[in-house]
This record gives C-alpha cells, sequence and structure tokens, in this order.
C-alpha cells in the first residue's frame, strides 16, 4: 500500500506559465449557444489559455524554470536532478526533460529522466524527487510538471473540446534536514487505461493513414484515432468514488480531521465532478479554491496554477497545511499533506 | 429512500422542470431537455444523495423515472 511519509525535503519555490492566448468557450461555434452556456455553467471552464501550433510543453516549462531559479538564486550548476512529467511531451522520444536541461543551461552531471503521467502528476513527482534526493543524497532538484492537452483534442468533439487548458509548471525541492515531512497517499488502476487514452498513439496501434479519418461517435462528437478520447461518465464515476476514500485514509493515517487542513489545493478537473467529491469530504467551500473557470484543466499542471493564481499571498507569507490531491488519466490518483512554510511563489508567467 | 424523494431530488437539481410534472412512470429523456450534461448531472445527484454510482449502460437501459428508482435502491441495500 503506497502509504508513506517523506523526510527532508523542502520545497523552496514554485512557478507556472500559460501562453498567453486565451480562448472564450462562448465562441464554441461547434455547438448552440444555450449549450455552451450550460456547458460553461456545468463543467465550471469559462476560459482557458491555449497554446499556439508548435508551442510545447516543454517550452511552458523551460519559462517556468528560467523564472523560478532566477526567483530563489538557484546557481544552475548546482541543480543534481531534473525531472519532467507530462503526457503531451515534445517528442515520441528522446525525453523532454534531457532538451531542457541543455536549453535550461544545466549542467551534463545533472541527472534528467521522464515520467507519462498526467493529473496525479504533480503529486507523484513530489514523492520520486522525495525519494531520489533522499536515497542518493543529492541536494537540489527541479520537477517539471505540465501539459499541452489541446494539442490532441478535436474541434469536433463537444465531450471535451471546451475542457482544457495549456500550462508549465516548476518546483525547485532540496534536501534540508529541517524539513517538515510529506505524507502520501498514491494509487493505480490500469483495469481503466481507454477511460481516457489516445488510441493510435504508441506502439500498441502504430499511426497510419486511417488513423487520420474523422468518425462519428454520437451528436457533435467526432474525432480521429489520434485525438484524445475520454469517456465522461467512467472518469466522474472513478474520481467521485476513489478520490474521497483516498484522501480521508491519508488524513486518517496522520490523525488528523479535514479542519486541520488550512487548504485542499485538489486537481481541477471539472467544476461538478470536483463539487461531488469536495461534498463527500465535507470540504468548506472557502477552504477549496479554484482555477478552472480561467484556465480550464490544466492536467498536472493544475493544482500549482491553482496554487500560485488563488493562494499566491497566503503561500508565501504564512505557514500553511495543505492537502493536494490529483486524479485522472491511467487510472492514477494520489494525495499529499505538506506544510509550507517560506515558499517563494513566482508570478504567473505568460508568452 | 422512496420515490417522491426521489423525484424531489431531481426537481430541486433541474430548475427547468415544472414541480409536479414528473412521474414515476414519465419518460425521463422526454420530461426534460435531456443531453450528455444533464446526464452527468444527475449522475452526480444520485452519487451525492445516495452514494450510488450509475453507469452510462444504466441510462441507456432506462426508460422510466421509475426504472432509475429501481437501479439506485437496488444498490443501496
Amino acid at each position: 500500500m503506497a502509504l508513506f511519509s517523506s523526510h527532508n525535503v523542502r520545497i523552496k519555490g514554485i512557478s507556472a506559465c500559460v501562453p498567453k492566448n486565451e480562448y472564450d468557450n462562448l465562441n464554441y461555434r461547434w455547438i448552440p449557444l444555450k449549450e455552451r452556456q450550460q456547458l460553461i455553467k456545468t463543467v465550471g471552464v469559462a476560459k482557458r489559455r491555449i497554446a499556439e501550433k508548435g508551442v510545447t510543453t516543454g517550452d511552458l516549462c523551460f519559462h517556468a524554470a528560467e523564472k523560478l531559479i532566477q526567483d530563489i538564486g538557484w546557481k544552475k550548476d548546482e541543480i543534481d536532478i531534473l525531472i519532467f512529467i507530462a503526457q503531451a511531451r515534445d517528442y515520441h522520444l528522446p525525453a523532454t526533460g534531457i532538451i531542457l536541461q541543455h536549453r535550461l543551461g544545466l549542467s551534463t552531471k545533472c541527472m534528467t529522466f521522464d515520467v507519462g503521467l498526467g493529473c496525479s502528476g504533480y503529486v507523484y513527482g513530489l514523492s520520486i524527487v522525495s525519494g531520489l534526493l533522499n536515497s542518493f543524497g543529492l541536494k537540489k532538484a527541479l520537477l517539471l510538471v505540465g501539459d499541452v492537452s489541446t494539442s490532441s483534442v478535436s474541434y469536433r468533439d463537444k465531450s471535451i473540446y471546451t475542457l482544457f487548458g495549456d500550462a508549465g509548471t516548476a518546483t525547485a525541492l532540496e534536501l534540508d534536514a529541517t524539513a517538515p515531512p510529506m505524507h502520501f497517499n498514491l494509487q493505480t488502476d490500469g483495469k481503466e487505461f481507454d477511460a481516457i487514452y489516445i488510441p493510435h498513439s504508441g506502439t500498441r496501434r502504430i499511426a497510419d493513414r486511417t488513423s487520420h479519418h474523422l468518425r462519428k461517435f454520437g451528436p457533435g462528437i467526432e474525432r480521429n484515432m489520434i485525438h484524445l478520447a475520454l469517456d465522461g461518465v467512467r472518469v466522474f464515476n472513478f474520481a467521485t468514488m476513489e478520490v474521497p476514500p483516498n484522501v480521508n485514509e491519508l488524513l486518517a493515517s496522520q490523525q488528523k480531521t479535514v479542519d486541520d487542513i488550512d487548504y485542499f489545493v485538489f486537481h481541477q478537473a471539472n467544476l461538478l465532478m470536483n463539487e461531488v467529491i469536495r461534498k463527500k469530504i465535507k470540504i468548506p467551500k472557502e477552504k477549496y479554491p479554484y482555477s478552472i473557470q480561467d484556465f480550464g484543466n490544466t492536467s498536472s499542471a493544475s493544482i500549482l496554477i491553482t496554487l500560485i493564481t488563488q493562494l499566491r499571498e497566503q503561500v508565501s507569507s504564512q505557514h500553511l497545511t495543505l492537502l493536494l490531491s490529483g486524479f485522472g488519466v491511467g487510472l492514477s490518483w494520489g494525495s499529499v499533506i505538506l506544510e509550507t512554510k517560506d515558499i517563494l511563489c513566482s508570478e504567473l508567467v505568460e508568452v | 429512500m422512496n420515490i417522491e424523494k426521489f423525484i424531489q431530488d431531481i426537481e430541486t437539481e433541474f430548475e427547468d422542470l415544472t414541480p409536479g410534472a414528473l412521474k414515476p412512470e414519465s419518460i425521463f429523456r422526454d420530461a426534460f431537455d435531456w443531453n450528455s450534461v444533464n446526464a452527468l448531472i444527475f449522475i452526480a445527484l444520485v452519487n451525492t444523495e445516495y452514494n450510488v454510482v450509475i453507469t452510462a449502460d444504466d441510462l441507456r437501459k432506462s426508460k422510466t423515472v421509475n426504472d432509475l428508482f429501481v437501479i439506485i435502491q437496488e444498490r443501496i441495500k
């Protein structure tokens, strides 16, 4: 059971970058205005940021990392580890993190690899970096997490076109014996791997000419086999049934209740789904911030986008206990309880 | 749980419904502007109120409000 605590690792700073290009979902003319309004009200995404064609997750993470390294004053040659987490990587190969090592001007003595996770990626990433710093006694690490999800979504698929926004983030972590512990609860269910997937995206089914043919899956839902397919009802049932017990188990393992947590910063999946989860855990509204209205579902970046756009003052100046939770593609989900003290929270970068 | 309470829950959630118009024998797809978003709202309502999971298949196989009520009642037990 992946319920564990990690010690000796401090979060020094966080940053995030989004494209300047904003899309107003009221302008989504594939469906009638009334349906657009209903979607915005129910799913909660009024506006979102879309990367221009050719702008990658690596690009957004690069800008977030440059800003963060500058703000916390790290020397680039001191960074021992760079971990990049995304579904939408710059290339199938090589790993995007490797390209970023060079682009950011980090030392060739830096250890780098990619992890293929989506919405659960930030929580998983914190545990991976904490484990690596502790096991190897390395000092400084950069965790770069995000996605350009809009790159694989069909305009003619009303079930998901208005949902996603693009973003990249950076987190600086360092080994520090005085750091407060982080408590994790990580889970996986590969049985539902095709609830969110791109059918012809790898070697199981190598894309060919037919992969590009648009097919009709229902009223207002047309996509090809290299577009993202998301089974809304299955994902909804998964998240609302699995996330509350995961969070409750984590709280109980630390003898904590909802009252002991200052803020619950959850993956911004879909307003309706996030509200069911909130009600089931009995989290008061004021402890449950949202960024989905302005940025949409930003995959693994959504927790940091929410922290930076909704709680920047509090995170920068107060000692807080937070519970973060990410859940989605995989299916993969996980939560962490951590304390924030003296975290540098960079201003949102827009490119 | 009883069907009156179930209908009341649905009427509270879907403001467009005329109170009292929905009956156990009503065809739910005709009773209001049924679409995928309304389906999700309905699934969310059942999940929150009764902690019961409704699948897309359950919705496909059901015609009336009572059909849905029976599925939920069986799963509560």
